[in-house]
């Protein structure tokens, strides 16, 4: 047993310091998803909340590709498909990185599971806020940000929460495309050392420990945008 | 008569603008994979909604000991890539040879299928287990107490009372859970299963056209959308009694 810890120190005996920079790589790529798929997610949002039919049968058509295909089909065509799209539309030829297409392929999936969050929320938030606001004599900016934006990420977060834990555990699948993450630092910590059970179970329990930090993080944003709001019950 | 249907798919499949002569070669491949994804999907599921039946009434009922242990079991299957399970017990399993010799299940541990299948099992029925668990939490305590009132014991007021109301308000996330489901057993092919993905990476392998990736695309978002129309049409049917008369 003590000598299975040993394969977990640092330096190089151990696999400790490869699975660390594993866990980087794994929060980095969900870190960096998250601006591309909530930029996405909302643009979607607003394509379905539009007036105009084309607009919304766009945001549809987007939601349905994007949450039907198998997330680790979209990465292997975000890794293998856009090189040959790039080079047949501009005939340049461009190795695109894995990182690059880990965080191109998880930003379209993020974008179409937080576009239903985000369109809830922004349905959720009465239309008399903004013309009261307006009333009041605030800019429509002012009004968005001071009075539409935090009710309407109250009502979004336990939603893209959820959304944010699912990504969290996708990167995995970046492993596939050679992408060092954890679960790829593990793979070949168990190539090297033949103990998959334990190193994958660790894995787990490395995966597991930053869900419950994320949920963790989530609560503490929930209370936050709660402020001020009155439920009823608890 | 097959082979002149097969021709005319061909012909269409030509017209549409796809390669008919990479089809020919490798369509059947595919089309095996798609009955092993249904396979796959269709144990885990229905043998995962079984095991989750008992797990999610547990998490109700169960004393502090039983529900700790269904909580972890629950955490553990949700709070961690499915991929990384996959290769836990798929590779893992490798690791306890002698014990699973010992016990007559080698046979199964060393098939990539079933160890897939067990996974996909195990982590469907977490999922599932707390759908139960919030609908049973969903159905108004009064039932409880009319049905004891009534002299239905424990199990029967679960059966005849609490459970039919619990699943009818867990049929939409259910739902959405089997369709969660068919996607992810696309990580089979990681672990050489030739499922729709499998079979799509070994044509690709083999043709390099990227052609294929395309059609794996196609089969998955029909029979996603597929699943999911026909899901909701049934959940509308069998859960009409609930909803207020229309006008």
């Amino acid at each position: 047993m003590t000598d299975l810890f040993g394969l977990l120190s640092f330096g190089s005996e151990g696999w400790g310091d490869d699975l660390a920079r594993g866990v980087v790589v794994t929060i980095t790529l969900a870190v960096a998803t998250l601006p591309l798929g909530l930029a996405l997610g909302l643009g979607v949002a607003l394509l379905k909340n539009a007036k105009g039919r084309v607009a919304r049968a766009l945001g549809e058509l987007y939601t349905t590709v994007f949450r039907g295909l198998p997330e680790l089909l979209t990465i292997l065509i975000v890794a293998f498909g856009a090189p040959r799209l790039i080079a047949s539309l501009t005939g340049a030829t461009v190795e695109i990185n894995s990182f690059v297409a880990g965080v191109v392929a998880l930003g379209l999936v993020f974008g179409a599971f937080s576009s239903e969050v985000l369109l809830a929320a922004i349905r959720a938030v009465p239309k008399g806020q903004s013309e009261s606001a307006a009333a009041l004599g605030l800019s429509r900016r002012l009004a968005f940000r001071l009075v539409v934006f935090p009710q309407l990420w109250r009502v979004a977060l336990p939603g893209l929460s959820n959304t944010w834990l699912v990504l969290l555990k996708d990167t995995s699948l970046v492993s596939v495309i050679a992408l060092a993450d954890l679960t790829r630092q593990t793979n070949l910590a168990v190539n090297a050392t033949k103990q998959p059970f334990f190193f994958y179970l660790v894995a787990c329990l490395i995966y597991l420990a930053l869900s419950g930090l994320s949920t963790a993080i989530a609560r503490r944003l929930e209370a936050r945008a709660d402020r001020g709001f009155a439920a009823a019950g608890r | 008569m097959e082979a002149a249907l097969g021709h005319a798919i061909l012909t269409v499949w030509g017209a549409l603008g796809f390669d008919a002569e990479l089809m020919a070669r490798y369509g059947p491949r595919v089309v095996d994979g798609l009955w092993t994804t249904l396979g796959l999907v269709a144990v885990s599921c229905s043998v995962g909604f079984l095991l989750a039946l008992p797990l999610g009434v547990a998490l109700v009922e169960g004393g502090r000991v039983t529900r700790a242990l269904c909580l972890s079991f629950s955490t553990f299957f949700r709070g961690t890539p499915l991929l990384a399970q996959v290769f836990l017990v798929y590779y893992g399993a490798g690791q306890f040879r002698d014990a699973l010799d010992a016990v007559g299940l080698w046979g199964v541990f060393r098939d990539a299928w079933w160890c897939v299948a067990i996974t996909f099992t195990l982590n469907t029925a977490a999922y599932q287990a707390e759908i139960i668990r919030g609908g049973v939490r969903s159905v108004a305590r009064g039932q409880g107490e009319a049905a004891a009132a009534l002299g239905l014991r424990r199990g029967q007021t679960y059966l005849t009372v609490i459970l039919p109301q619990a699943l009818a308000q867990g049929l939409r996330p259910l739902g959405n859970e089997l369709v969660l489901m068919i996607k992810a057993s696309s990580i089979a092919s990681v672990v050489t299963v030739y499922d729709v993905l499998g079979a799509t990476k070994y044509a690709f392998s083999r043709s390099y056209d990227f052609e294929v990736y395309l059609w794996a695309a196609l089969i998955y978002l029909v029979l996603v959308e597929t699943v999911r129309r026909v899901w909701n049409l049934l959940e509308r049917r069998a859960t009409r009694h609930l909803r207020p008369r229309e006008a």
